[in-house]
């Protein structure tokens, strides 16, 4: 009896790990980030599908009162357009510097890829589509954390707008340093992503990615990818080579 | 070592004469052992890695936020991010006084979370699906109702102060190589199993922010996302005192036969 019982949870066991072993191969395809046969990235890999298999898929993030808004830090790179920032590049960290000049009046959103209409798009043409306002919570994946009020575009309507083409499944999005996400569709599309340009009822302040930021209130805030200058839709994944997180060591998917 | 093993009271089959009257040793079940050493390992990973990630931020807060700029709780002296300065103030958002601040940091933090996390994670899903089999197969096989939790009649004031005499005297019984566990035993087990683990496991997905906006109770039956990190650090120091505790009974109570229990059944 006592045997019995031993070898069905073996079995039970074996059997669940088969089924581990389907789920990682299926990182050898481009619909999915790869795990370089890294066994952390296989790890990342796991938690990526066991969110997307078991959390419901439209939840919103907690959205606050504006009473809660709190005092927030602004870290990482806080000017492209200073050398000795981290990720500084020298020519984009230039046309910053020249869009900044200019009161971002000459700064464009360029929309790539995947899209029936490529085009750039100014902030005041931005600033035309309907807006949203949330007051969420930011979390770094440092341990800290901070509630703020961001006004912005749902990326959602601007992809529609440039006829985002059926088959693509990820939004790649470039920063004026050298820093770069990406997002598959659940997250791109989700009505609380959306493109900021204004914190706590005023214009995005240059510490924390003027003119333009991403907000994804479902991941940790590597993901809130600052200073946007370039939006790239793909049909495979893109690890975004030495400026993505994966290929510095960092966990793509970060919903945690 | 060996004089645990040819104590008077225990013979060569594990069977003894402890507190006046007869105790069969019944050695753990291969699933236990399993099980024991994943989550061991797991535990251990998630430990060191879990400090690793606290280094980066060694502040803990009370409520749904909390950041430099806000009050700490508890500031752990743990890495040179302690107390860091290199902080310039942002324009403010607003002209009234007290209201919420930004401010740059310009301090170079030290930070391995990349690795860090990930291997805290992947650490994390071992004891999650080892901890679940445990529990149905600690539930199914008996195992739990047995040898785990006390029984009515062990809860005697007077036993209960005679074990921790016992303990704090270092009157350790010798080896026996699995159950029947004594009173403090059952309950230092029983804590790890019922309630350490499990409340490590709730309060981590009460970080998640993902998680979270699917199931915001999670974070709200704890007081908010920070304060579940700071229940999340305050059982890890507890399992920490458990492990240093669990080890040194392990030693004095006979290490080689214990060992040998664990991997080997008997």
């Amino acid at each position: 009896m006592k045997k019995e019982t031993l070898i069905t949870t073996r079995r039970a066991v074996l059997s669940g790990l088969a089924s581990c072993g389907g789920l990682l191969a299926g990182g050898c395809s481009k619909t999915l980030p790869p795990t370089y046969g890294n066994v952390l990235r296989m790890g990342d890999l796991l938690t990526y599908k066991a969110h997307r298999l078991l959390l419901p898929v439209h939840s919103l993030a907690k959205e606050y009162e504006h009473g809660d808004i709190s005092s927030i830090p602004a870290i990482g790179n806080t000017n492209p357009a200073d050398p000795r920032q981290p990720t500084f590049n020298a020519d984009r960290g230039a046309i910053y510097q020249r869009v900044r000049d200019s009161g971002f009046a000459d700064w464009r959103l360029s929309i790539e890829g995947r899209v029936a209409r490529p085009g750039a798009y100014s902030l005041a043409e931005l600033k035309r589509f309907p807006s949203r306002t949330q007051i969420t919570k930011h979390t770094c994946e440092e341990g800290w954390s901070a509630i703020a009020e961001w006004t912005g575009v749902p990326l959602r309507r601007v992809l529609e707008a440039a006829g985002m083409l059926p088959s693509a499944r990820f939004v790649q999005f470039y920063a004026f340093d050298d820093s770069a996400e990406g997002l598959d569709m659940l997250d791109a599309l989700h009505p609380q992503t959306i493109l900021a340009y204004g914190m706590n009822g005023r214009d995005l302040p240059i510490s924390h990615g003027a003119p333009v930021r991403l907000r994804v209130e479902r991941q940790l805030g590597y993901k809130s990818v600052k200073f946007l200058r370039r939006i790239v839709v793909t049909d495979e994944f893109d690890d975004l080579g030495k400026i993505g997180s994966l290929q510095n060591g960092w966990a793509w998917y970060v919903g945690i | 070592m060996e004089q645990a093993i040819s104590d008077p009271l225990i013979d060569a089959t594990g069977a003894g004469r402890l507190g006046g009257r007869a105790i069969a040793g019944k050695g753990h079940a291969g699933w236990t052992r399993a099980s024991h050493w994943i989550v061991a390992v797991s535990v251990v990973t998630l430990a060191f890695t879990g400090f690793v990630i606290l280094m980066a931020h060694p502040r803990l807060y009370w409520g749904a936020v909390g950041n430099d700029l806000t009050p700490a709780l508890i500031e752990l002296p743990i890495s040179r991010n302690y107390r860091h300065g290199g902080w310039v103030p942002d324009p403010p958002f607003s002209a009234q006084a007290g209201s919420p601040a930004s401010a740059i940091r310009t301090y170079d933090i030290l930070n391995y979370n990349g690795w860090g996390r990930s291997l805290h994670f992947l650490a994390a899903w071992f004891l999650v699906v080892t901890g679940a089999v445990y529990l149905v197969a600690g539930i199914v096989t008996g195992h739990f109702r047995r040898h785990l939790v006390p029984r009515a009649g062990e809860l005697k004031p007077r036993l209960i102060r005679e074990d921790l005499v016992g303990h704090l005297h270092l009157r350790i019984q010798p080896a026996r190589g699995g159950p029947p566990y004594g009173l403090l035993q059952k309950a230092a087990y029983c804590g790890v199993v019922f309630v350490a683990l499990p409340m490590m496991i709730l309060t981590g997905l009460a970080m998640a922010p993902a998680i979270t906006a699917g199931y915001p109770w999670l974070a709200s039956m704890f007081g908010g996302s920070q304060s579940a990190r700071t229940i999340h650090f305050c059982f890890f120091a507890l399992l920490v005192l458990f492990i240093v505790v669990h080890v040194l009974m392990v030693v004095l109570s006979g290490f080689r036969a214990q060992m040998r229990a664990m991997i080997f059944g008997k």
